[in-house]
């Protein structure tokens, strides 16, 4: 039988080092390319004042890339040591991407870092430009890579399971490579990306800006910022990932979570401003409710429903019913390959394996679980409403404010005055950890809402674990909390006292 | 397409040349790491010793991260069963990698001398720990590890973390370190000014010597005292991935097996310590770039000692030997290997390009005088 204590801590130590990793991936991915944005002003305008910008920029961006790469290694070996079951189950289809990811883009990242900084007075100036393009180029393709794998964890398309093996194995790349939920997502999480890093420039240069230090670098960085940010906070709501959610049950269960929809309405459903969902009682108290917007945003229609939380369990439960009827002949084929009737069933029942292996949690043998255990399991399928809720709203209030902060700082520097509104340049430097709160809430809502299931429909998290003892993932996590706590007071440190310093105070590339 | 037991061979084959790579790239920069406090003695010779690793370890390191993806999808069962198997090694082998990217990046950004000295110890240990679980890890494979899969098919391992620390796993460790101590302090006798060169090649001669006294007492006892794995009648190589369909017999000295049926494999091992022999040779000689290449003819021909040793398999089972993973039921499936191929065979040969292309612009001995201008880019 499975141990749930394992489950749970294997749960929370994955949760903690992604949640951490990914602290340190947006802002590599934004800074990055706001420094080609200024080197590449710099080799234009030949003014050294850009060049000093990037590479001030750039010290800040290493001590940000050292973490980004230390948490990251974590991540690769996770799926091994933790989820053993996960990786032989889906290796198969799962592995590729991040393969592919190590050969494409994480060797083009890693190999040109160096150059970025060590090669200054080894390239030319085009030279240069072209290494630190590489660099972003390398981050951006390393997300592409890691977001299909994650996509088709939401939305499994292009594979099979094979009696043979007994895993999940794959029948098309290109449906994988293409998934429409990558794409949605790539976009999402790229741009939320370029947001950190602009918001990171604007907040520090903001924080100059007022104490009069650094003023030449200050302004220009903010103008850079400004524009870039102001492109990609509205790109991250206008292409929010919201569209990739109608593309199989599990994502719509998703959506129907966030917006607590509890009972399927008449289309264009009703958008859910405000309220508080009891998932308890299956309900939302205290709704504030504007008509259509939902059908809208979700459907991106006016005639389609959007399906609600009774009617996607009780979709759940008939599948679950198949899936009992899937695992048993899984369980006769395994004993005789050649046992044709249950070759027959297996077929007819397939997809739905994955619903009978949710009953795993409450009973040995799926084929003597109660209807209680059933209509159990049909439940599980909901993810926790009242936190997909509020995790989703927050994300998106701060993409709007976000939005308003850059389009202020955009009109300001058009008209040269940031120096005149300080009370621009305080709301600016204190908006400096909102990015990173939509960021990391933007993955609760992606990875804690795709629960109960590891691979949607088809492998339920809890099944996915590695048979090690609870001790040892719970040294581990003790572990990795206080090195990764350790770790992040020093990067906080170093980061503050670089900062404080400022670009007129390190003697490093001053001629 | 080559049909699927080519498939596998090829990937077993693109295994091997991974890990060649990793130990030659990798290699030397953890063999730096583990070895720099020691040949630099003040902090500016040990600056100069890191300013010699600090703009390619991390493309380097690429070569253990895309070993790691590419037994995830080329080998799923093994990498399910040896990390979840390996549990608090791979943690302690974390751990220490973890400390040498914010050691490379940190370590020079304040100039207190305890904040240097702590980063210095972290790059030591982010070196030398990695250098030898990495040797622990191979001599438990010719041991073979305990473990079986349950009816899921979840690999459950039965033994502890310091079942791992078998006497024949440590002298493998030793193997490893050594190895990658020479190499590292050859790349440093070469690419590193006076007075580090000299220390350098002193320290990696003795490495050199330390290597082949441990490498071949560690095959004396593979000969004679360490059980080999051998499978009973015919293997299909064609079939699904399912490692419980076959017979396993444990025999000592069956890790030879290889060798008696093809003799010329015999020239990996005798390469490996001729190599070795000649490091050291050049190193006295004053010829740190023609040791190089020595030094990486040991590491190659060392780990397809190993590889040879060990095939078919790839984990084998102490608790269970019918069990053990091989290369012939542990794999992807044929379409993911073939997929897989041809994105190695397209995106390699760049990678290995402009690798080759930032070496050269790299070129050039950091010596004291050069480091003396500037506080350090990192």
């Amino acid at each position: 039988m499975i141990d749930l204590a394992v489950v749970h801590l294997s749960r929370m130590q994955f949760a903690l080092t992604a949640l951490y990793h990914f602290l340190f991936v947006p802002l590599t991915l934004g800074l990055s390319m706001l420094l080609v944005i200024m080197e590449a002003v710099y080799v234009m305008t030949g003014r050294e004042i850009w060049k000093r910008m990037t590479q001030f920029w750039g010290l800040l961006f290493g001590i940000n890339f050292a973490m980004g790469v230390a948490t990251g290694i974590t991540m690769e070996f996770q799926f091994g040591t933790n989820w053993a079951y996960y990786s032989h189950y889906v290796g198969d289809i799962f592995g590729a991407p991040l393969a592919i990811e190590g050969l494409t883009a994480f060797f083009l990242e890693s190999t040109f870092v160096g150059l970025f900084f060590f090669g200054w007075e080894r390239l030319s100036k085009v030279g240069h430009l072209v290494v630190t393009a590489l660099v972003a180029l390398g981050s951006s393709l390393s997300a592409l890579w890691i977001l299909i794998a994650n996509a088709w964890m939401q939305h499994p398309v292009g594979a099979q399971f094979n009696t043979d093996t007994m895993r999940m194995e794959l029948t098309s790349f290109s449906q994988v490579l293409f998934n429409p939920v990558a794409q949605a997502k790539f976009v999402h999480t790229v741009a939320a990306g370029y947001v950190v890093g602009s918001v990171f420039v604007l907040a520090i240069s903001a924080w100059y800006l007022l104490h009069g230090r650094n003023v030449e670098i200050a302004r220009r960085s903010m103008a850079v910022a400004a524009s870039f940010g102001l492109a990609c906070s509205l790109s991250v709501v206008v292409l929010g990932d919201e569209s990739g959610y109608m593309a199989s049950e599990n994502q719509k269960m998703k959506v129907a979570a966030i917006e607590a929809e509890w009972h399927t309405e008449p289309a264009p459903a009703a958008f859910t401003v405000f309220g508080f969902p009891d998932d308890a009682a299956h309900t939302t108290h205290a709704e504030l409710r504007v008509p259509w917007l939902l059908g809208l945003i979700a459907t991106r229609s006016i005639d389609q429903p959007v399906l609600g939380i009774y009617d996607l369990v009780a979709r759940a439960r008939t599948r679950i019913r198949s899936g009992i009827e899937a695992h048993a002949a899984l369980a006769a084929l395994r004993l005789r390959p050649e046992d044709a009737a249950a070759r027959a069933l297996f077929e007819e029942h397939r997809n739905d394996l994955g619903y009978g292996l949710l009953l795993l949690r409450y009973v040995g043998d799926p084929a003597r679980a109660t209807p209680q255990q059933i209509e159990a399991a049909a439940w599980s399928t909901v993810p926790d409403v009242a936190v997909l809720f509020w995790c989703f709203r927050v994300m998106v209030g701060i993409g709007l404010a976000l939005i308003a902060l850059f389009a202020t700082a955009f009109y300001l520097a058009a008209r040269h005055r940031f120096l005149r509104h300080r009370w621009f340049l305080r709301a600016a430097f204190f908006s400096l950890p909102l990015p990173w709160i939509a960021a990391e809430l933007g993955w609760v809502v992606a990875e804690y809402g795709r629960q109960p299931w590891a691979i949607d429909g088809v492998l339920p998290t809890f099944l996915g674990v590695s048979a090690v003892p609870a001790a040892s993932v719970l040294l581990s996590i003790s572990g990795f909390v206080l090195f990764y706590s350790a770790l992040a007071v020093v990067d906080v440190y170093l980061l503050a006292r670089m900062i404080r310093r400022g670009p007129d105070g390190l003697g490093y590339w001053t001629e | 397409m080559p049909d699927y037991a080519t498939l596998r061979l090829i990937w077993w084959l693109i295994l091997g040349a991974l890990l060649i790579g990793f130990a030659l790239m990798d290699g030397f920069d953890l063999g730096v790491g583990a070895s720099f406090r020691f040949v630099g003695r003040t902090d500016e010779e040990r600056r100069a010793l890191l300013e010699a690793i600090e703009p390619v370890w991390d493309g380097n390191q690429v070569w253990f991260i895309l070993g790691g993806g590419a037994v995830f999808a080329a080998w799923p069962l093994l990498y399910a069963a040896s990390f979840s198997g390996l549990y608090l090694a791979m943690f302690l082998l974390l751990i220490a990698l973890i400390l040498r990217p914010v050691g490379f990046f940190y370590r020079n950004k304040i100039e207190a001398a305890r904040w240097r000295s702590l980063w210095d110890w972290a790059l030591t240990l982010g070196g030398a720990v990695p250098a030898l679980l990495f040797g622990v890890a191979f001599g438990n494979l010719f041991l073979g590890l305990p473990f079986h899969f349950d009816e899921l098919r979840r690999p459950v391992y039965t033994g502890g973390f310091f079942g791992l620390l078998h006497p024949f796993a440590l002298l493998a460790g030793l193997v490893s370190l050594a190895m990658l101590v020479m190499h590292g302090s050859v790349y440093a006798a070469l690419k590193v000014g006076e007075p580090m060169a000299r220390r350098a090649a002193a320290v990696g001669g003795w490495a050199a010597a330390v290597f082949v006294a441990a490498f071949v007492v560690a095959g004396i006892w593979v000969t004679n005292g360490i059980g080999g794995h051998r499978i009973d009648g015919v293997t299909d190589t064609l079939g699904p991935s399912n490692p419980l369909l076959k017979h396993v017999t444990v025999v000592a000295g069956a890790w030879l097996d290889n060798f008696r049926s093809h003799e010329l494999l015999w020239l990996a091992p005798g390469i490996a310590v001729l190599a070795a022999a000649l490091t050291w040779a050049l190193l006295r000689a004053g010829r740190a770039g023609l040791a190089f290449l020595a030094s990486g003819a040991t590491l190659a021909s060392t780990i397809l000692t190993a590889g040879i040793a060990l095939f078919p398999f790839l984990m084998p089972s102490s608790s269970h030997p019918d069990q053990g993973l091989t290369i012939w039921d542990a794999s992807s499936s044929a379409r993911t290997l073939a997929i897989m191929l041809i994105a190695v065979l397209v995106f390699l040969p760049i990678v290995l390009a402009y690798t080759a292309w930032v070496f050269r612009v790299l070129r050039g001995r950091i010596t004291l005088e050069s480091i003396r201008g500037h506080t350090g880019p990192y």
